[in-house]
């Protein structure tokens, strides 16, 4: 009788790997009609995107003016959006009632940090630090002297009454995700600090803050702002809803950063210690990194819901880019059916593009930061 | 003896005396006097929560004791920062979960503290890293994320990290208790290299072989006090405490 032992010697020939895909009519066959209540489901997305995309395409596109001197054309029966309205308007839109001679110095200002802001977030960008260093320190007195005027260097002054539409609303959002992003991160510092007061302190101004409406908010940083500071130094009326934003966003920006700091563990701080750093530094070089990359879509959240709030400034009377088109459709020049409707439409498309823009940029940073690493 | 203002006699690493230490009613260490020569290699066993973590992490000020005086390399430890800092320079620590910095490469993880601490110049500290992952067998490795590695190289790159720090001192808080059981020799062969070269090591640890192998003393504490200190064939041949006696015979 043979041993009952089997011993193999040679390796198992590999075998072929599974065809990698299917074809792409059987991929579709697949997610879209696989079984009866697949194919319903289809079949109903079809049928309602069959009933509301024509005459959608056809009011946005095929029956749209797209040039026109007045509202003469767009006011005709069967007419769609009125793009000529838009194109006419898009100055106000942009500048509000900045005049028109100096307006090329808001061009300049969004020129500058349109290319800075895109230096900064591309991350393969080289000397970033350089970006950085221009965007925080050098942009903003240089976007204010153009923007405000600086009669010593010949720019006359211009009112921030006058600033408005795009430029204004740019501006409190800039602003407010500066401010709020570093204000966020030491509010959220001192609401865990082992120092009472300090924590009170803190939790105290987040509960506050985001225990009111926004609105009260901007309500309290009109009226009562200048009450308690002498009269020459009451802030501009565009500078208190700026303040008020960023304290808002701040209070926000603050629990986002909190959680990301609870899911450091503690041999993070054990392990920064051991090795001789300080409180500060090991908070910047090792847990502050950490503690952000967790939290991207928390902090892109609270940037994409501040962004769309800067709307509310104009509840204090601020001309931001809503409140222009807001204004804009009314001049009898152009009123007509669906000047309300292009005007509305052309405002949702512009904070989508900045919202949906923010959205994919934080997956691309997502993404590129946990590119190589285990988990 | 008052030890301190020049007192301290040269050849002491570390000096413990009459040192407490509480977690709210918890006397987690109890009357600790302890003195470790230069080049000593000594480890500490006992049973959990017998204050043997406590210990070694009171001696980089991890952890703060409230009476009794710890002198390391002659400096007195103190709330006083600046004090905590010299000592956390001249001693590393190496712990049970590696902790690592998971968002830098193993290179960065080791010139991080030498470039922002001891204010190395980066490529120099490069070139160190490079030299201690070389020793800890792991060169390869220094562009690659510590979650790509397995514990036993996590290990071994987080006593590497330590060593930049050219350190008078290391401390293992349970080195290998966290490893998969294939993966703790090679780090246990790191530390006993290291011990060969002359470091002063204190080792939190239940590897008796090691402790076998390189201490020159092993302590055993339970209930926050050292109940017993010998050489280590004295301590496994004759343990003097009943304590002591029962320990081994559950370990060994």
């Amino acid at each position: 009788m043979a041993a009952a032992i089997y011993v193999r010697r040679t390796g198992a020939a590999p075998r072929e790997a599974p065809p990698p895909t299917q074809s792409l009519a059987g991929r579709l066959r697949a997610s879209l009609f696989d079984g009866w209540r697949a194919s319903l489901l289809t079949i109903a997305v079809l049928a309602l995107l069959a009933l509301l995309l024509p005459p959608l395409l056809r009011f946005l596109i095929f029956d749209a003016v797209w040039s026109a001197p007045n509202g003469e054309l767009c006011r005709a029966p069967g007419a769609g959006a009125c793009w000529a309205f838009i194109a006419r308007k898009l100055p106000y839109f942009t500048y509000g009632s900045y005049p028109v001679p100096e307006r090329w110095r808001v061009d300049v200002v969004m020129a500058l940090g349109a290319v800075l802001i895109v230096w900064l977030l591309w991350l393969d960008a080289a000397r970033r630090r350089i970006a950085a260093v221009l965007f925080f320190g050098v942009y903003p007195p240089v976007s204010f002297a153009l923007l405000y005027g600086a009669p010593s260097i010949g720019l006359p002054r211009v009112d921030s009454d006058l600033w408005g539409g795009i430029l204004v609303s740019l501006l409190v959002a800039v602003v407010g995700i500066v401010v709020s992003m570093p204000l966020g991160i030491l509010l959220a510092l001192g609401r865990r600090s082992a120092l009472p007061a300090l924590s009170i302190a803190s939790a105290g101004f987040i509960e506050i803050v985001r225990g009111v409406p926004m609105i009260t908010v901007l309500f309290m940083a009109n009226t009562m702002l200048p009450l308690f500071l002498p009269e020459n130094l009451a802030p501009d009326r565009l500078a208190r809803p700026l303040i008020g934003v960023a304290l808002f966003a701040s209070a926000y920006m603050a629990e986002v950063v909190r959680g990301g700091l609870r899911a450091i563990p503690r041999g993070q701080y054990e392990g920064a210690a051991a090795l001789g750093f300080g409180f500060w530094r090991s908070l910047r070089l090792i847990i502050l990194p950490q503690a952000l990359r967790h939290v991207i879509p928390g902090i892109v959240n609270t940037f994409i819901g501040l962004f769309k709030d800067t709307t509310l400034v104009a509840i204090v009377g601020i001309f931001d880019f809503l409140r222009t088109v807001d204004a804009a459709r009314l001049d009898p020049i152009w009123a007509g059916p669906t000047i309300s409707t292009t005007g509305y439409v052309f405002a949702a498309m512009f904070y989508f593009v900045f919202c949906f823009a923010m959205s994919r940029y934080s997956l691309y940073v997502e993404r590129r930061l946990s590119r190589g690493r285990g988990h | 003896m008052q030890p301190g203002e020049g007192g301290a006699p040269h050849d002491i690493a570390i000096e413990m005396i009459g040192v407490n230490k509480w977690f709210g009613a918890f006397h987690a260490l109890r009357d600790i006097d302890l003195r470790v020569a230069r080049g000593e290699r000594i480890v500490v066993c006992g049973p959990s929560g017998s204050g043997k973590s406590t210990l070694i992490r009171c001696i980089n000020g991890l952890a703060a004791h409230e009476s009794g005086q710890i002198f390391v390399e002659g400096t007195e430890l103190t709330s006083d920062l600046r004090h905590i800092h010299e000592v956390r320079r001249e001693v590393g620590m190496v712990f049970q979960q590696f902790n690592l910095f998971p968002h830098l490469t193993i290179l960065e993880n080791c010139t991080l503290a030498p470039v922002h601490v001891l204010k190395m110049d980066r490529a120099e500290a490069a070139a160190v890293a490079m030299h201690y992952l070389g020793k800890v067998q792991i060169p390869e490795q220094a562009d690659k994320y510590p979650g790509q590695l397995s514990g036993g190289q996590q290990q071994r790159v987080a006593i590497a990290r330590a060593l930049c720090m050219n350190p008078k001192i290391m401390l293992f808080d349970e080195p290998t208790s966290a490893l998969d059981p294939e993966m703790v020799k090679e780090v246990l062969e790191t530390m006993v290299g290291l011990a060969r070269d002359g470091m002063t090591m204190l080792c939190v640890t239940h590897e008796m072989g090691f402790a076998r192998e390189v201490a020159d003393r092993v302590i055993f504490m339970d209930a926050g006090a050292i109940v017993e200190i010998n050489r280590p064939e004295a301590f496994f041949s004759e343990p003097q405490h009943e304590r002591t006696r029962a320990f081994l015979g559950q370990i060994l």
